[in-house]
């Protein structure tokens, strides 16, 4: 079936925000109210734009944190020190003010349930976001689809979503691991140190399994990622990346 | 400064080409290696946008914007085919 | 031009004699990091600068002989073709003059070229009489990679394009060509004074 190409018009549009909720001590959820959302896929972003008084703008993408199914749309912003926009979204905006952006946007690295799995998702930093939205998405359609997620941070006050992810583990809906790489609590019976292939060994469906993977992070922890699982037999035409910078994108 | 991939310019390939790109193939012009744009090599922060092949780091396409209009030099590319 | 954000002001400064900055420049405190491809990294006994082309012989240090050449420290201020500047840049390295004195040529234009394949071009008249270093230190420490090191080419009266990060020499040339950036579209000569960022400006 051909279906018409009509590029849809990608418009800025002026978003109001409902709420912000911490997530962590740097991190910040915003909820968002778009007039105009046609619906997005797990995985996609939105491009921000900010504009002071003197006409000067910054843009910057921002992976939407909330499945097709919720109910507003929610981006998860971590408040970088040296960051320009980042301070701004997690800090100085407020409920009732107006957010501009435009989404959503990306095609490869998406996920829904009729792409089957079994799901693999390994997380850097920031990087849980859109694998957030993807395990969000899977429990909100019922689905069944094994979903492994390994989670990397620099600490446990570090990791983003902590009850949610724990709940998930819990009720025995995904299994969910976490590493932290620099400070670990007492008795802590997770993994330690940065994502290699001891680990990955140890966490990974055998080749064999065919698992879609998923992976995003800083570059440097998605490039082991990737390689390694390459390394360990899996297809990297079932590996998707997507490649955070320290500002954002 | 670490290079991101095509995901990062996905808006700005939205707005070049009309469409979403990141899984348009695309076929480096110099080691021949083919790739979906989504796993280019980005350098999405100098006075343009450079993506390079991740084989071969040959620069693939090159956007510049000048106020409301983006030029877009795909030379390095021997072929892209959209998204199907 | 976009809604106003509420309170969105950026990084930059705003308490800066306004003489001092280019038309349509923000003055920033910050070092941004703009690349257009790998930091290269290589070892020091393997950098040598050299000066080619329009020149009887060519004329090359490694970074030993470079080390041991007369150096000055300046003061500049650097804009950026992507509207941010910063003033009072400090930078340690060897002027052009001196690289270039006993250089006979009559060549009228350079073309500066980088590990990684940069290239710049600039009239030969703009990267000598004071005007232009290789520079080695930036505030008084030896200059990162990522903003260009070991060396880079310093001309801080143009836009910094063309102040080539990771430069491994200069070709003199008798006729002119773009370089990198300037066969995308960006200005051939590139005066932030007269705000020349696009061909045709």
């Amino acid at each position: 079936m051909a279906r018409a190409a009509l590029p849809r018009r990608l418009s800025w549009q002026l978003a109001r925000v409902v709420e912000l909720v911490d997530e962590t001590s740097r991190t910040q959820s915003i909820v968002l109210e778009p007039p105009e959302w046609p619906g997005h896929r797990a995985g996609q972003h939105v491009d921000v734009r900010l504009t002071a008084e003197d006409g000067y703008q910054a843009e910057r993408s921002y992976s939407i944190a909330s499945a097709p199914e919720d109910d507003h749309l929610v981006l998860t912003v971590e408040r970088l020190d040296d960051g320009e926009v980042s301070p701004y979204l997690a800090g100085e905006l407020r409920p009732g003010d107006e957010l501009e952006l435009r989404g959503p946007i990306g095609g490869y690295f998406v996920w829904e349930a009729q792409l089957g799995g079994p799901l693999l998702l390994l997380a850097g930093g920031s990087g849980i976001v859109p694998l957030r939205a993807m395990l969000r998405h899977r429990a909100a359609t019922g689905s069944t689809i094994a979903a492994r997620l390994l989670y990397s941070s620099k600490s446990l006050a570090d990791v983003i979503y902590r009850n949610e992810l724990e709940s998930l583990a819990a009720d025995d809906e995904v299994d969910v691991r976490f590493t932290l790489t620099r400070e670990q609590p007492e008795g802590w019976r997770g993994y330690r140190g940065r994502i290699d292939e001891e680990l990955l060994r140890d966490i990974a469906w055998p080749p064999e399994e065919r698992p879609l993977v998923y992976i995003c992070g800083p570059t440097a922890f998605v490039e082991v990622a990737a390689s390694v699982l390459v390394q360990l037999g899996h297809d990297a035409g079932r590996i998707k990346t997507e490649r955070f910078g320290p500002t954002g994108r | 400064m670490d290079a991101l991939d095509g995901n990062a310019i996905a808006g700005l390939l939205f707005d070049v080409f009309g469409a979403e790109m990141t899984t348009a193939t695309g076929v480096c012009g110099s080691c021949g290696a083919s790739a979906v744009f989504a796993e280019l090599t980005v350098y999405p922060r100098a006075p343009g946008t450079v993506a390079r092949c991740r084989s071969c780091e040959t620069v693939l396409m090159v956007f510049v914007a000048r106020s409301e209009i983006v030029c877009a030099d795909l030379r390095g590319l021997a072929r892209f085919e959209p998204v199907s | 031009m976009g809604r106003i954000s509420r309170g969105f002001t950026g990084r930059r400064r705003t308490s800066v004699d306004p003489a001092r900055v280019p038309p349509g420049q923000y003055v920033t405190d910050d070092f941004p990091v703009l690349s257009a491809g790998p930091t290269p990294h290589h070892p020091l006994d393997w950098w040598s600068f050299t000066i080619q082309g329009a020149v009887d012989e060519p004329v090359s240090w490694s970074w030993q002989e470079f080390q041991a050449l007369p150096s000055e420290t300046v003061t500049k201020d650097i804009h950026c073709v992507t509207k941010w500047s910063k003033l009072d840049t400090v930078w340690t390295g060897v002027s052009l003059d001196t690289l270039l004195d006993g250089v006979e040529t009559s060549a009228e234009y350079v073309m500066a070229s980088s590990d990684g394949g940069y290239t710049t071009n600039l009239p030969l008249e703009d990267i000598t009489g004071g005007k232009a270093w290789v520079a080695y230190a930036y505030d008084g420490e030896p200059l990162e990679p990522e903003h260009g090191g070991p060396a880079r080419l310093l001309v801080p009266h143009l836009y910094f394009w063309k102040s080539a990060k990771w430069v491994r020499g200069i070709e003199l040339r008798t006729e002119d060509e773009p370089g990198f950036w300037e066969g995308y579209g960006y200005h051939n000569y590139g005066d932030p004074w007269l705000e020349q960022r696009y061909q045709g400006d």
